[in-house]
């Protein structure tokens, strides 16, 4: 009897316990979103959407430019990144034999796993150097080069989800296989797709590593080649610095690109919703 | 969308020729072989601008302390050290509560629940990095200056590891904040793999007489121990590569000591902090070589989590 | 995603837009010593010359010295002067131009001490050699009679990105230490014997204004700019001084001739009102600049900055150019192709 009780409360205090764990981490978003609202919320005025920042020490000015710039750069990114891992995705699940999507794939998951800090020395090594100039280019290189294997093994996984009858219908009807994939799987697997992308994107407009030595910063408005403002880096001065007011501007700024992140994903998640599942 | 139905007009005049199909398959093939392209220019121009100091250091450049840009010496040990510290620490903290919600969420809460909590883990992971470290410099420095290394001083001072200074910055804090950037894919890969395990697994134990908790200890646990350690790899992966984070509370000092409550530096943080402002053409070779240290270091680790993971669904997708 | 189509091939064109609009953008990177000066300099020569704009990133002088050397920007800012080697480096060989003086100064976070610490060189060597540890040490008290140091650690911040203010200071300390010189000499980066890092003047100021108890090195606007307490110093004349534009300006006059380059230590210079850790800044300016519409706006900006760019100097805590300097700076200009 004792030592079914002990068997019990040992079952209660661990079960209780594995609980605590799941409240805890779940509350820390909480913690982080409630903590920047707080600090940031207050600095949230127009001038912070359309002013361009101050020098050292001096007060007001916004950061205009570094949400235009790291729009200019995700947006650059993304043409670059999606495009191409779209198509890649397309050749792992739809014309794969063994040895190359093999080896395709395990090099996607390796770029996938490269530290983004590396993926800045080589955009700087490759673009910044023989350019001649800190640029959004090199920046979005950089960044395209992580949205690549993501968006390609995440097209990949939705388009091997299309139920195969869909796929010999189609070719029985005597289609080709693009016209089929092009027509019949593709916009099976759309939702999918685009959940992946969007992920993806979100993913890499909140990096921050990346970008410190290729597009660098800029505290003008700026065009693609030269140095541009981002929201990721213009944060990471701003809360390394002593100024009260870049605090400021560093908390309003967190607090924008947060609400931007988590908006990105949780659209992501209702576009799956009403689709396909989430594989794996 | 655009991009396919793009794909079969461009080259209908090609298509005669060649085969519709043909064409469809070379086109997608050079975007594949673009990864692979970009990879092994990636470790090209690692492995090229990593020259100077390669051949200057050879193997010793890991195993030297030395990282003094006047003496132009430069090696690579307390960086790596530091990584690895703050990764372990990173995991001690990490792993429990990781699991431990894991098995709540697969195993105890409510479907509805369950899904939404896991929702909100998944959005956990896609807060950037430089959020936690804005948040970090600002909460958790004092905290852990003012309360939590003070106390543990108090309580275990005489081990060597809670000795010195107390800065607030430090492997301890990074370390911290590690944890919370890790646990989220702990938390998803874990429950991933207690979910494929069998529902034979559970209700046998139960039938035997198990409570919950044994059932999940002893039956559900060992059957998807592979998947949980794959996803530890994998946190562990994220915590050797994180940057932004790590380098605004680590205090970057670049030197090895014995406590945690030190300041130190990790490969991304020194690569982050010097990179671009190092004068010296063998200090920036030296930067690049630690690049190429990273980089070996995650892919192997990658590796490991990956082949778990595949390893551990397989067998549950056999079974179940 | 059609209309993200549309909609990125409208927004793309705004946004290249953006440069058309721009003039002559002069990009250019390095220390963050002079930086609250320059980036109001630029500031006000934009307003004046609406056609030209500099864009200056204060990423430390390591970084103006290493993105000069890469070609990476058009030009550089360093508080160390180049070597001759570094000169080699670069492509184009880069000039040497003075901008002002500044002063590091030591800033403190001593909880509950109000007063002004003394430091001599010994105790400035000795705290980040690491051989002082505590605020209430006999090496620091018997330099601050009477005044109350707590018997706290010291905690010890420099910085961890490539920075000519910490060549000021290492510098220094190799000409007022032996110790210091032989274990840890004078570069922009130095292997620190301890202590935190901090990136650029304001993120050392930022870490000691967040802690407790800590003593770091920068250039005194950002100490008044944060409104945190420094030190006075002891100088070569046995002397404690307080940093100030006027002890800046005392330790250029009374320093050795300038020579013809311009790269020149004035650091534990002699004489009795001389604050000793001073130093000029410089930017550094190639010798040939290719595109006309370039070089005649750096130019512009040159002389500009010597004459009415000067008179902004005491408002931020820096100290003119002496007469002299600025003249033959006049000429140097005249050398840019």
């Amino acid at each position: 009897m004792s030592r079914n009780s002990r068997r019990n409360a040992v079952n209660n205090i661990m079960l209780a316990l594995c609980g605590v764990c799941a409240f805890l981490t779940v509350s820390t978003l909480f913690l982080i979103l409630a903590y920047l609202v707080y600090n940031g919320a207050k600095s949230l005025n127009p001038s912070f959407f359309t002013q361009l920042p101050v020098g050292e020490g001096q007060t007001g000015g916004g950061i205009a430019n570094a949400i235009v710039g790291s729009a200019e750069v995700v947006l650059l990114a993304t043409l670059i990144g999606l495009p191409v891992g779209f198509m890649a995705g397309v050749y792992l699940a739809e014309f794969g034999g063994k040895t190359i999507p093999f080896i395709v794939r395990y090099t996607a998951d390796l770029l996938n796993g490269i530290p983004s800090i590396v993926i800045g020395i080589f955009a700087w090594t490759v673009v910044v150097v023989p350019m001649h100039h800190f640029s959004a280019i090199a920046g979005a290189l950089a960044l395209s080069v992580m949205l690549v294997p993501i968006t390609a093994r995440s097209t990949e996984q939705f388009l091997l989800e299309v139920p195969r009858p869909l796929r010999e219908g189609a070719l029985a009807l005597g289609a080709n296989k693009w016209k089929t994939i092009a027509t019949v799987i593709v916009p099976a697997a759309r939702k999918g797709i685009m959940t992946g992308m969007i992920l993806g994107v979100a993913r890499i407009s909140g990096e921050t590593a990346p970008l410190l030595f290729t597009s660098l910063s800029n505290q003008y408005w700026s065009g693609i080649s030269e140095p541009t403002a981002s929201l990721p880096v213009t944060i990471y001065n701003y809360a390394t610095s002593a100024y009260e007011d870049w605090h400021q501007l560093a908390w309003a700024a967190g607090l924008v690109l947060l609400v931007l992140v988590l908006l990105a994903n949780i659209a992501a998640r209702m576009v799956i919703s009403r689709g396909a599942s989430v594989p794996r | 969308m655009a991009t396919p139905t793009a794909l079969p007009r461009s080259s209908t005049a090609v298509r005669r020729r060649f085969g519709a199909d043909e064409v469809a398959y070379g086109l997608t093939l050079i975007f594949a072989f673009l990864i692979i392209a970009v990879t092994v220019l990636l470790v090209w121009e690692l492995w090229v601008h990593s020259a100077l100091s390669r051949e200057k250091f050879g193997l010793g450049f890991i195993i030297s302390t030395a990282w003094d840009p006047v003496a132009e010496k430069y090696g690579a040990l307390p960086f790596i050290y530091g990584t690895l510290i703050t990764s372990f620490l990173a995991l001690l903290i990490s792993v429990p509560l990781g699991v431990g919600a894991a098995i709540y969420l697969s195993e105890l809460a409510p479907q509805r629940l369950s899904n939404t909590l896991t929702f909100l883990v998944e959005l956990l992971a896609a807060v950037p990095s430089v959020i936690y470290g804005l948040i970090a410099i600002f909460t958790l420095v004092p905290l852990m200056r003012s309360y939590v290394e003070p106390g543990i001083q108090a309580i275990a001072g005489d081990l060597p590891v809670f000795q010195g200074h107390i800065f607030g910055y430090g492997y301890l804090t990074a370390g911290v904040i590690l944890a919370v950037m890790t646990f989220p894919y702990i938390i998803s890969v874990s429950r991933e793999a207690l979910l494929a395990v069998p529902r034979e697994q559970r209700e046998a134990a139960l039938a035997l007489g198990a409570t919950k908790w044994e059932s999940t200890y002893q039956a559900v646990l060992p059957f998807a121990r592979l998947g949980i350690i794959g996803s530890i790899f994998l946190a562990l992966a994220r915590a050797l590569g994180e940057t932004m984070a790590v380098t605004m509370v680590i205090g970057n000092s670049n030197a090895i000591q014995a406590s945690l409550f030190a300041p130190g530096q990790t490969i991304a943080a020194v690569i982050a902090n010097e990179f671009s402002e190092a004068t010296g053409n063998t200090y920036l070779a030296a930067l690049v070589e630690l690049g190429l240290v990273l980089f070996v270091l995650t892919m192997v680790i990658n590796a490991m989590a990956q082949l778990m993971i595949i390893v551990t669904t397989k067998k549950g997708s056999a079974k179940g | 995603m059609k209309k993200l189509v549309v909609l990125a091939s409208i927004a793309l064109p705004a946004l290249f837009a953006v440069t058309a609009m721009g003039a002559e953008t002069i990009n250019a990177a390095g220390a963050t010593f002079p930086a609250p000066i320059y980036q109001k300099w630029f500031g006000e020569y934009k307003m004046a010359h609406p056609d030209v704009q500099i864009n200056y990133q204060a990423i430390g002088s390591g970084g103006g010295i290493r993105q000069l050397t890469e070609g990476t920007v058009d030009f550089g800012a360093s508080d160390m002067p180049l070597t001759d080697e570094q000169i080699k480096a670069v492509k184009v060989k880069p000039l040497h131009f003075p901008t002002v003086l500044g002063a590091v100064v030591l800033s403190y976070n001593i909880p509950g001490f109000s007063g002004t610490l003394k430091l001599t060189p010994e105790a400035i060597a000795g705290i980040y050699l690491g051989e002082i540890k505590k605020w209430n040490d006999p090496k620091l008290t018997s330099a601050n009679p009477g005044a109350k140091l707590p018997a706290s650690d010291i905690q010890v911040v420099h910085r961890s990105d490539g920075s000519g203010t910490s060549f000021i200071f290492t510098d220094y300390l190799s000409k007022v230490s032996s110790e210091w010189k032989m274990k840890v000499g004078a570069n922009t980066s130095v292997s620190w014997p301890l202590g935190l890092g901090g990136k650029g003047n304001d993120g050392v100021e930022g870490l000691v204004k967040q802690t407790p108890g800590s003593i770091g090195y920068v250039e005194l606007i950002y100490a008044v700019q944060n409104k945190m307490a420094f030190a006075d110093v002891k100088n070569a004349a046995g002397k404690f001084m307080t940093p100030s534009f006027q002890s800046v300006s005392e330790a250029a006059a009374a320093s050795k001739e300038m020579p013809a380059d311009f790269r020149a230590s004035i650091t534990d210079a002699p004489g009795v009102k001389t604050y000793p850790i001073s130093s000029f800044t410089w930017l550094l300016i190639p010798s040939e600049i290719k595109d006309p519409a370039r070089k005649k706006a750096i130019t512009g900006f040159l002389s500009w900055m010597m004459t009415t760019g000067q008179k902004d100097c005491e408002a931020l805590s820096y100290a003119q150019l002496p007469k002299a300097v600025v003249a033959r700076e006049q000429k140097q200009i005249a050398l840019i192709k």
